[in-house]
């Protein structure tokens, strides 16, 4: 697969969104580079802000930008986009519904080797406690394009994760992203693979690799995390009855636990979840994601282990009937 | 600036202190100090001193007064019902279930700005507020209320910095200087003396005032507004609970509210 950083083309669909709106505010933490809207500050100097890092700051004047019409993007990595000023997101942004879009790049392991402080791992499950954010984490450059491009034109407030290196591309000509849409990258019956971000083109190998082992996937790229696609999830577990869900970031309040919530309420199924379960260290990303388990054999393994469960199951409802 | 008497002005500022009292008494809980402290300076500024319009609170070349310490929401509250951004027998819902008028600032409260109620961030807000007026060529204004007690967070001096940096003389700050906060006074807490200083080291032009004092506190809101390349803060020495004999200077009605009984005796001090 080519691979394309999703931080670079979130730097230049800002720029073009820039030139389309006069009414885009830009608010960078002095990461302008590494966030990439140095772009936008060069050509647009009036409309950019740098507050130094001091996303608090940051936050709250995103939030009085916004309450005077000014669609606002603030960009940082995500552990200073989230956790940091959580609370000026919180009661600024969130209950105030502001049209803010918070940008983050750098999340996960992958960040590599400035360590656990910089691995924001945490922050998919602080940003979907926020009932007014929607939350997107792209699969890849062209997804990332489309999602920035959507969160500037549907007002109130985002949350878009991005990656430090550049990542596999899987999508290869035309799609739609639709905010709140999962989207079927491959078609199976025996398990669905449900994955958001760096681990959707991990979810893919993993299942060629099960294809030849007779084991015939479902993938679904879960970029939406808020608001879920539940039904996507529900008939997933209908028509497969096996279910793995794959991310870069803790095991509580990200992409699995929503995965989970939306089963036990709808089409309970065996489950099986790859992902972190603390912190880790720093190192080089590729030896970081083997390490600790976000490796393309993980979820193959979880999807076989879960595969079994399923034919337990079965035998074990034969049995009883 | 409108035409107003200071009778008048006066006669306004003992009704909100009525109202004050009344609707939290009604509610069982609030904040009283630090909203009866607050009294004057909301009173010139609405007034007399911000060009509003209370038929259009959306109107975009408003003038912004900004309430970062929400937690003195009563006092923008009673304000806002008397200059009729909403009908005043909606104060009587205050912190009650289905009312517009929240326990801390909200933005669902015709008028309010900002929704607040974690110290420290309204002088941030209003820094986007001041940028984004200067882009769109508005020459609204933007006024922050900040409490004493609310400097003692660290991103007030993060938008102190930010507000001297983008030069922002469309922006005036207004700190309540009670000297009390939730659990003591401010100097047994952290001391923040010398404030005026800090100020002025951080590039503001300081202004000082009695905030119970209408035309001292109009002097300083007019020398504020004429400053120019840099933003002013109005340091406004008050009483908490100014009005009420046993309420002032008293850090326990920094968040209590008064007993029936204490309303009594309070609004017989304050009869008009």
């Amino acid at each position: 697969m080519t691979t394309a950083s999703t931080r670079e083309t979130f730097g230049r669909t800002l720029l073009e969104l820039g030139r389309e709106n006069p009414d885009i505010v830009v608010l960078g933490g002095d990461l302008n580079k590494s966030t990439v809207i140095n772009l936008f500050a060069e050509e647009f100097p009036d409309r950019f802000f740098d507050t130094g890092p001091a996303e608090q700051n940051m936050m709250s004047i995103a939030a009085g930008l916004a309450s005077s019409g000014k669609t606002v993007f603030a960009s940082t990595f995500a552990v200073f986009g989230s956790g940091r000023p959580y609370d000026q997101i919180r009661i600024g942004i969130s209950q105030a519904r502001l049209n803010v879009k918070i940008v983050v790049t750098h999340a996960g392991i992958t960040t590599g080797e400035d360590g656990m402080s910089a691995h924001g791992i945490e922050d998919l499950s602080l940003m979907c406690a926020l009932p007014s954010f929607t939350v997107i984490v792209p699969a890849d450059g062209p997804e990332t394009a489309q999602a920035v491009r959507k969160a500037a034109a549907t007002p109130g407030p985002f949350y878009v994760r991005l990656s430090r290196p550049a990542t596999p591309i899987v999508h290869e000509g035309d799609f739609d992203f639709t905010i709140g849409r999962a989207e079927a990258l491959r078609q199976g019956g025996d398990a669905t693979i449900i994955a958001c971000g760096t681990m959707v083109s991990t979810a893919l190998t993993a299942a060629q690799t099960l294809d030849a082992e007779g084991i015939d996937c479902r993938v679904l790229n879960m970029s939406t995390l808020q608001p879920i696609d539940a039904e996507a999830i529900a008939a997933a577990a209908r028509e497969t009855g096996a279910i793995v869900t794959a991310e870069e970031h803790l095991r509580h309040g990200g992409l699995s636990s929503i995965v989970a919530q939306t089963l036990a309420e709808s089409c309970p199924a065996p489950m099986q979840m790859v992902t972190l379960t603390g912190y880790a260290e720093s190192g080089a990303p590729n030896l970081l994601i083997e390490k600790y388990g976000l490796a393309p054999a993980n979820v193959a393994d979880a999807v076989r282990t879960v595969v079994e469960r399923k034919a337990q199951l079965s035998a074990n409802g034969r049995a009883g009937a | 600036m409108k035409q107003i008497s200071l009778d008048e002005l006066t006669t306004t500022a003992v009704q909100l202190r009525r109202d004050i009292l009344n609707i939290i008494t009604e509610a069982g809980s609030g904040h009283p100090g630090g909203s009866l402290s607050a009294v004057e300076l909301l009173t010139a500024l609405y007034c007399k001193e911000l060009r509003h319009d209370p038929a259009a609170p959306g109107w975009p070349d408003r003038d912004r007064f900004i309430l970062s310490k929400a937690h003195a929401c009563p006092v923008l509250y009673v304000t806002l019902a008397h200059c009729g951004y909403f009908p005043r027998e909606e104060l009587w819902t205050f912190r009650k279930i289905n009312s517009r008028l929240q326990g801390h600032a909200h933005t669902m409260t015709p008028g309010v700005e900002m929704s607040g109620g974690s110290l420290g961030q309204g002088l941030s807000f209003g820094v986007g507020a001041s940028i984004a007026a200067r882009l769109d060529g508005r020459d609204s204004r933007v006024f922050v209320m900040l409490g004493d007690g609310e400097c003692d967070e660290g991103q007030v001096w993060e938008a102190a910095m930010a507000a001297s940096h983008y030069r922002l003389d469309n922006l005036v700050a207004i700190v309540d200087r009670n000297g009390i906060q939730n659990d003591r006074f401010t100097s047994e807490v952290v001391d923040l003396e010398p404030f005026a200083d800090k100020w002025r080291s951080f590039g503001w032009h300081t202004v000082q005032a009695n905030g119970h004092d209408i035309p001292s506190v109009i002097n300083a809101l007019d020398e504020a507004v004429s400053v120019k390349g840099r933003p002013a803060v109005i340091i406004a020495d008050t009483v908490k609970g100014k009005g009420v004999s046993f309420m002032e200077n008293n850090p326990d009605f920094h968040g209590k509210a008064p007993t029936r009984e204490q309303l009594e005796l309070a609004l017989a001090e304050l009869a008009d």
